[in-house]
């Protein structure tokens, strides 16, 4: 559709008077030129080069597949040895501790290795996962609502984890009793709401959540919105504005007598 | 090598002549001088468009294979999915010719942006279900490369429908549609319904359908500007302009019972440019009509409804702008005449005296209410039975419908957006089976009602 030489068309704004910018633009990185630089130059190739911008695209459509690779769903493993072990297998590969009932934790080690025990006791339910850090989102829920009997979930820093993700806990209301959401950056108010379905949730964390505009009202909704638990995170009077004369007391280092 | 050295010689070239040749005379205007001069020489490179005779940017190009009329959600949305789906990249060239690029009156921009699968009719339910999914993975779907995500502002909290006892049995067969197609939707009871939401007055509440995923609101704005986002970095060009003429042959040809029909094939659309007289005849092989409000407008240039009525030729595309839904509503008894759809403008006693007894009598807290602000948008209503338009027109060989959808096109966008680019590339509907949605439904008089309570 465009002329077939238009990805090698060096662009004129760069050749006013300054011919260095040429040889920049001709690829010539200089060996001093840190991760900053690189990526500015890279963007720069992007808006004057199809083959730059196609390349680039390729690499984001990779990283979204691996996280997608992450989060299939097990369903062999599940006809196998039956929906805890599917679910604990997957919380452990992608990084994640379970923990059955009556048993001790079970978390991988920093290689990502994890003891195969649990595949002898895997009709034991799941009670407590700690799937922080994880790359779990909307797909891999598939499998981490196999387990039904889940008592204690931990989705703290989950980049992938948001509102749509919130929607789809319900599942889990008649068991689930501690939830926490602490530093999801994709969580917001809205996703909160849909918690109400949780009624047995007895816990519930959400502090340090970004994307939430305002984390005071929020906190008091979610209170008002599930009387029973109790939230922890978040300080009520955060979204107060404090008068000019007042000192943080608290925080004042201890003045010696 | 050589269109590297030339306008690096150049360049040398004209700044060599700058220093002490000529004294005086040469502070006027040489920075626009030397900008002029750029222009001509960019235009004289290998690649540019060479127009040293008349400025032709302003207009659409002469030729392009597909032009798509209306660039709202579904405008786009058609533009989207037939670069996604094309063989090859850059095989398929796409127009969208847009009269008003501020959306002012465009139902996009004023839709409330709700999304629901409480449906009756199984082909409606996998639209939002499939819609659901692409908005969840918006930003796989609508990614470019270093521009920001997308915040859709999705409130998952789902429908709640209620039932009184004469319409319990059709809501419960619904839901059994729902269900199988694959929704996930929920029944109460008023026993349930009151401890789940205990501010609701469940008096003369026989049954109750709520939806447990994938239903709340987003900002159809956000949408929009993603489409187009994504949409111009695979090449799709946008035009601001008016279609005012299809330039069309036609030919006799025999049915295979004998019957003289007339085939029309459009080639060129007029396209007029905003606040003047000047148009370009855009030659093209395909046309979608996705003017929403105003499709019958462009059906009716075209020639279609031009005929005796009762035959296919005097069947008009029955859409047409409306501000206020008026289905068969058990509930709200709306006799009032329709509000008049010449302007914007919002009938504020109408909620008044219409739809605030209503809600204050469901749910007592509203008794209270107050509004705020109120805006006015359009449907593009489909009188005859309050579903879309999708696919071919049988006499009208190469235009396309996607319009019609009567208050649910924002919610079903992506997927018909994908129907039709199927049809357009492979002939069929391949994914979801739009086919009760022809345009030939009008002439044979097969209504799809949706006999949902909403």
């Amino acid at each position: 559709m465009a002329a077939p030489w238009a990805s090698l068309r060096l662009v004129a704004p760069m050749w006013n008077g300054r011919i260095r910018g040429i040889h920049r633009l001709g690829g010539a990185v200089a060996p001093e030129g840190n991760q900053k630089k690189k990526r500015t130059i890279l963007q720069l190739l992007t808006n004057y080069f199809y083959d730059v911008e196609a390349l680039r695209d390729y690499l984001l459509q990779r990283e979204m597949y691996k996280v997608h690779e992450k989060n299939r769903s097990f369903t062999w493993l599940e006809k196998q040895h039956g929906p805890y072990g599917a679910g604990a297998f997957f919380i452990l590969k992608q990084g994640g501790a379970v923990k059955f009932r009556d048993k001790e934790w079970i978390r991988p080690d920093k290689y990502g290795h994890f003891s195969q025990e649990f595949w002898n006791f895997c009709v034991v339910p799941v009670e407590a996962v700690d799937a922080s850090d994880c790359d779990i989102n909307y797909e891999g829920l598939d499998n981490l609502l196999l387990l039904k009997e889940l008592q204690s979930l931990s989705l703290q820093r989950c980049s992938h984890v948001d509102d749509w993700c919130l929607s789809r806990l319900y599942p889990l209301a008649d068991s689930l009793q501690e939830l926490s959401l602490a530093g999801c950056p994709r969580v917001s108010e809205r996703g909160l709401a849909c918690l109400h379905h949780l009624r047995n949730l007895r816990r519930l964390d959400i502090s340090d959540l970004p994307a939430v505009s305002n984390p005071g009202l929020t906190q008091i909704l979610v209170e008002e919105m599930l009387p029973n638990c109790e939230v922890v995170g978040v300080d009520w009077a955060e979204g107060l504005k404090s008068g000019p004369e007042e000192q943080p007391q608290d925080t004042a280092s201890p003045v010696p007598a | 090598m050589i269109r590297r050295v030339l306008p690096h010689d150049l360049g040398r070239g004209l700044l060599t002549r700058r220093p002490g040749t000529r004294r005086g005379g040469f502070s006027l205007d040489w920075d626009g001088k030397v900008s002029e001069i750029k222009k001509k020489i960019k235009s004289i490179l290998p690649g540019r468009s060479c127009d040293l005779l008349q400025d032709t940017s302003h207009l659409p190009p002469e030729h392009s294979d597909v032009v798509i009329v209306g660039g709202g959600v579904l405008g786009l949305s058609v533009a989207y999915w037939l670069k996604k789906l094309e063989s090859r990249r850059g095989a398929i060239r796409v127009l969208v010719v847009e009269r008003d690029h501020t959306y002012s009156q465009a139902s996009t921009g004023l839709s409330v942006g709700g999304i629901c699968q409480q449906f009756s009719l199984p082909e409606n339910i996998q639209l939002s279900l499939f819609s659901a999914s692409f908005l969840r993975n918006i930003n796989e779907y609508l990614a470019v490369v270093d521009a920001p995500p997308l915040d859709l502002r999705f409130s998952p909290s789902g429908y709640l429908l209620l039932a009184s006892e004469k319409d319990a049995a059709a809501m419960e067969s619904n839901v059994k549609v729902q269900r199988q197609v694959g929704a996930k939707i929920s029944l109460m009871s008023p026993d349930q319904l009151r401890n789940k939401f205990p501010w609701i007055n469940t008096e003369g509440v026989a049954l109750a359908s709520y939806g447990m995923e994938d239903e709340g609101w987003f900002d159809p704005w956000c949408l929009l500007q993603g489409l187009r986002r994504k949409v111009q970095s695979l090449g799709v060009l946008f035009c601001q302009g008016e279609v005012t003429r299809f330039v069309s042959s036609s030919q006799r040809m025999l049915t295979t019972d004998d019957k003289a029909v007339v085939l029309k094939r459009i080639h060129k659309v007029h396209v007029k440019m905003d606040c003047s007289l000047e148009y370009q005849p855009v030659e093209c092989a395909i046309v979608v009509n996705a003017a929403g409000a105003w499709s019958a407008q462009i059906a009716a240039l075209a020639g279609i409804g031009e005929g005796p009525p009762g035959t296919l030729q005097g069947t008009k595309l029955p859409v047409e702008p409306r501000k206020r839904q008026c289905k068969p509503c058990p509930h709200l008894s709306l006799q009032q005449e329709e509000p008049d759809p010449a302007n914007l403008e919002v009938d504020h006693d109408f909620f008044q005296d219409n739809v605030w007894p209503h809600l204050a009598l469901r749910i007592p807290a509203f008794e209270t209410l107050k509004v705020q602000s109120a805006w006015a948008g359009y449907y593009d209503y489909n009188t005859f039975d309050q579903n879309g338009v999708v696919g071919p027109h049988p006499l009208v060989a190469n235009m396309y419908f996607a319009t019609g959808f009567s208050g649910h096109g924002l919610q079903q966008a992506p997927g018909v957006g994908r129907a039709v680019a199927e049809m357009i590339l492979k002939g069929r509907f391949q994914t979801i089976d739009l086919s009760p949605f022809l345009f030939t439904r009008f002439y044979l008089g097969e209504k799809i009602q949706e006999n949902n309570i909403i």
